[in-house]
């Protein structure tokens, strides 16, 4: 069967009318896994129980249960503990580690039906974003096949885009959902800082990490999201907020008022700008409102990233001793080690009031300023990336320009807003999202705007030719 | 100027929570099968995250109330970065900036003041043991330990003698046993010091070095290493040396300390505040109800069975030291003359399992006082019925005071008990 053309709505509707079973689904995916994997590197490891669970799934269906996303098959990013398959989070550091447990975004996965097909491709540990530093092979771009892919959730974005499997999760810590969305055409969502649970990802920065949907439409990412979001006892920085059906709330005849905030345009490419600015154009054209702002911090948020996220990798990392996991330190990559160097600069005695303090404090102002333009305003629209996807190696040998990747995503992961990037007009033939910044627990304002964004484009139409 | 003795003192005591510090495992560890009592969250595995255990907090803000501490109403856990195999994480989550009390006191018999500097909550490490097998020397690590609550105890250099060291440790305990927040036995480690010794100009102006004495397993030691320690700076000072910055241990059979390990560089933790655990942000009516759980402090128990029955202060002192033996005291007074039992029980010439001979209790606990008790004490009511079994020992108490000691305690634990599982109180 052809499942290019599908997306969760419209495969949920062919199980459902019995037009084919997860079996067949997931066959046809896995049949195109094999086909294309090995020159794209979408997964790291592919699911030799996948077939089995498909099968689970169809007979439930043939015993009349209903879940919400029985027979899906779906890819978690390799940084999601599954107990059944070893989590590599990319890293060779541990190449042969079978987890204990599941983490809880992958056991809500499993209880409402899912097929876990395989997992995703990453930046190791989440350490970048153009999806290069991995070692397991680099993503193509299916769009382009000498092109970055976008990262950390690399393979996710790849997965999703190449119709390798129909949905893929992600953990953005610093645009790493937003970015491959924005470069493979599809939809990349940050949810707000806890609402949902951490518990089970391998942690790049605990206070950033955001687990999310990607997607190929929107609504496919609001149920998603529906589905991985709560409170859970173990994350203690989940909270206890009912969580909406989100995709049964998509059409809206509210009419908002979307903030532009000129520090994200900046010495923007004109060509990007000119795109995002025709984005804006039509969301006018429907009625709602656009105002000019201005967060003076947002400059300042990715040193401000750098310094407190970094020192967070450094931490989280140190428990890789040596002594377990059967590799030594000497097994993480150049751009992990520089990270660990750099965060344990930052938070050193002598040097914490330098940076790690400092950072801190900025990055309360910035929250702070991130909230008082949101009592203005219902959303933040702009640019996700400010430059296209460059050709694999073109930035290797500059960590720093590689940094200035994120410098548009990082403010939101700093605040905890919930922000997604949704596709839209390609720039230089090349994919390109637009990322709507919303107030704290709002996702539902945010897939509103999202949704209609999406109706303008429809850029999930598009399908790209593999090599 | 005059040198004058300056002590410090750090102790790290474990909670006796059934449940560890930041998962579900048993907090009790002692004589386990190594590595039995572990989980992801204590073996620190990927992925995992620690959700704090709220009684060990309430039992850390008591610890702080009953030593007269200002209690933050907003804390905070950090971490503290270090390598060692024992250490799960490569950090160990404990506080720093905004421990959960601070500016404490504990007065000695002669009046003396000494200052506690804060009371923190934090989590135990892994055990290395160092075996032979298959004659090869290997180093074991047993994780059952690991996340076991501990709160540290931190004094100003207030102390000035091994025997005050050892006044302040011995209240401390009667203090930390009355609350049931700890066994404090020494020998299973559950309670640890570690004093830090110099001679200085005065408690605000401290010596250039300082020496810290680890591995003391009794009160005992600790007065006679602190003792030594104090004699050996001396005669270094005196022969117009710099005693040496270091930690040294304490030989029990030589009654003296040696050295083990000498600092050269302060160590670097990179502390920062814990992202895995928001700040812990507390109301003053939750801190006042904690202290209204408060047991009364031995000190003031002793005031009062002075006053009250004319016991002698050594003899009040002796009886307050053992819970047991105060209960058996509170129980039975009435019965007999006080000072009379008092004298039976410190001269252990009574058998405290069973009542006095000379008048015997109730057979039977009237039903309105369980219910009076229930009722005034709602909330012990609901910690007993969220698993904190040791409440019970409160309740049988206020039922004792209640039927002023006329009936068995085991009556009336059997009766509450039959209550608590029944069906639900009436509010």
């Amino acid at each position: 069967m052809d499942v290019t053309e599908l997306t969760l709505k419209s495969a949920q509707t062919g199980l459902e009318q019995n037009r084919f079973t997860s079996v067949e689904l997931t066959q046809s995916y896995l049949e195109r896994i094999k086909k294309y994997n090995p020159k794209y590197h979408a997964f790291v490891t592919v699911n030799p129980q996948a077939l089995v669970e498909a099968k689970a799934a169809d007979q439930l269906r043939a015993k009349g249960k209903k879940l919400p996303l029985l027979g899906i098959p779906l890819a978690p990013k390799d940084n999601f503990l599954y107990s059944k398959m070893r989590s590599t989070a990319a890293s060779k550091l541990l190449d042969n580690y079978i987890p204990q447990y599941d983490s809880t975004v992958v056991s809500k996965l499993k209880a409402a039906g899912a097929v876990v097909i395989g997992k995703t491709n990453l930046d190791f540990w989440g350490h970048g974003s153009s999806g290069e530093h991995t070692d397991y092979g680099i993503p193509h771009n299916p769009y382009a096949f000498d092109r970055v892919t976008g990262g950390s959730s690399s393979g996710s974005g790849t997965a999703v885009a190449a119709d390798l499997c129909l949905m893929g999760t992600g953990s953005d810590t610093g645009g790493s959902n937003r970015q491959p969305g924005s470069y493979c055409n599809v939809v990349g969502v940050k949810p707000t800082y806890g609402r949902v649970s951490r518990y089970g990802v391998i942690a790049m920065a605990s206070s950033t990490d955001s687990m999310g949907p990607l997607t190929k439409t929107v609504e496919d990412a609001a149920k998603f999201l529906s589905v991985m979001a709560g409170h859970d006892l173990l994350d203690a920085t989940t909270v206890k907020l009912p969580v909406p059906h989100y995709h049964l709330n998509l059409e809206t005849e509210r009419k908002f008022t979307l903030g532009l905030i000129a520090e994200y345009f900046e010495g923007l490419d004109k060509k990007y700008l000119k795109v995002i600015e025709a984005a804006v154009k039509k969301l006018e054209d429907r009625g709602h409102q656009v105002k000019r702002l201005s967060i003076p911090a947002v400059k300042y948020a990715y040193p401000m990233y750098c310094l407190t996220v970094f020192a967070e990798i450094a931490s989280n990392l140190s428990r890789f001793d040596g002594i377990r996991y059967g590799y030594d330190r000497d097994a993480f990559g150049e751009e992990t080690k520089r990270r660990i160097m750099i965060g344990t600069h930052s938070a050193s005695s002598g040097y914490a009031d330098k940076y790690y303090n400092q950072a801190m404090a900025g990055r309360k102002m910035l929250t702070y300023q991130f909230k008082q333009a949101l009592e203005t305003v219902d959303a933040f629209i702009g640019p996700v990336f400010p430059f296209p996807p460059f050709k694999i190696g073109e930035r290797e040998t500059d960590p720093l320009k590689m940094y200035l990747s994120d410098v548009l995503t990082v403010p939101a992961n700093l605040t905890g807003n919930p922000a997604v990037s949704v596709p839209i007009e390609f720039v230089n033939g090349l994919p390109n999202g637009l990322q709507i910044i919303c107030k704290h627990f709002d996702e539902q304002t945010m897939f509103q705007i999202a949704h209609q964004v999406e109706e303008d484009y429809q850029m999930y139409k598009l399908r790209p030719k593999l090599v | 100027m005059k040198l004058q003795p300056t002590i410090g003192l750090e102790i790290h005591v474990e909670l006796k929570t059934r449940s560890k510090m930041f998962c579900g495992c048993p907090a009790e560890h002692f004589a386990k099968p190594a590595n039995s009592q572990t989980c992801p969250v204590c073996l620190g595995l990927p992925g995992a995250l620690p959700v704090p255990n709220r009684l060990a907090i309430d039992w850390a803000i008591m610890i702080g109330l009953a030593l007269d501490c200002q209690v933050n109403l907003k804390s905070t856990f950090d971490r503290k970065h270090y390598f060692y195999p024992d250490l799960a994480k490569g950090f160990q989550i404990t506080q720093y900036d905004d421990p959960f009390s601070f500016k404490g006191q504990l007065k000695l018999e002669s009046g003396k003041v000494i200052r506690i500097t804060r009371v923190h909550l934090e989590e135990d490490t892994g055990k290395l043991l160092h075996k032979t097998i298959d004659g090869h020397k290997l180093t074991l690590v047993d994780f059952n330990r690991s996340g076991v609550p501990l709160v540290e105890i931190v004094t100003e250099p207030d102390i000035s003698s091994g025997e005050e060291a050892k006044e302040f440790l011995k209240k401390l305990r009667d203090i930390l046993r009355s609350l049931g927040v700890s066994d404090c036995d020494m020998e299973k480690g559950s309670m640890r010091l570690e004093p830090n010794i110099s001679w200085s100009l005065s408690a605000d102006k401290l010596a250039d070095y300082k020496v810290e004495i680890k591995n003391l397993n009794s009160f005992r030691f600790a007065q006679a290493g602190i003792d030594y320690e104090l004699k050996r700076q001396k005669a270094l000072l005196d022969k117009g040396e710099m005693p040496v910055q270091e930690t040294r241990g304490y030989q029990p059979a030589t009654k003296a300390t040696f050295s083990q390990r000498v600092k050269e560089t302060a160590a670097d933790y990179r502390y920062f505040p814990e992202p895995d655990i928001p700040p812990i942000v507390l109301t003053k009516a939750y801190v006042e109800n904690l202290r209204k759980q408060l047991p009364q402090l031995p000190e003031i128990v002793v005031q009062e069975l002075v006053k009250d029955f004319h016991l002698s202060l050594s003899t009040a002192q002796l009886l307050v030291k053992d819970p047991l033996k105060l209960a058996y005291f509170i129980q039975y007074n009435r019965q007999i003359d006080a000072q009379t039992l008092a004298n039976l029980i410190v001269n252990k010439k009574i058998d405290l399992s069973h009542p006095p001979q000379l008048k015997t209790t109730t057979e039977t606990v009237d039903p309105k006082i369980i219910d009076q008790v229930l009722k005034e004490n709602k909330d012990v009511v609901v910690k007993y019925k969220a698993g904190k079994t040791s409440v019970m020992g409160f309740l049988v108490g206020q039922v004792m005071r209640q039927t002023r000691g006329q009936v068995d305690p085991k009556l009336a634990s059997q009766e509450l008990l039959k209550r608590l599982q029944g069906p639900a109180l009436k509010s």
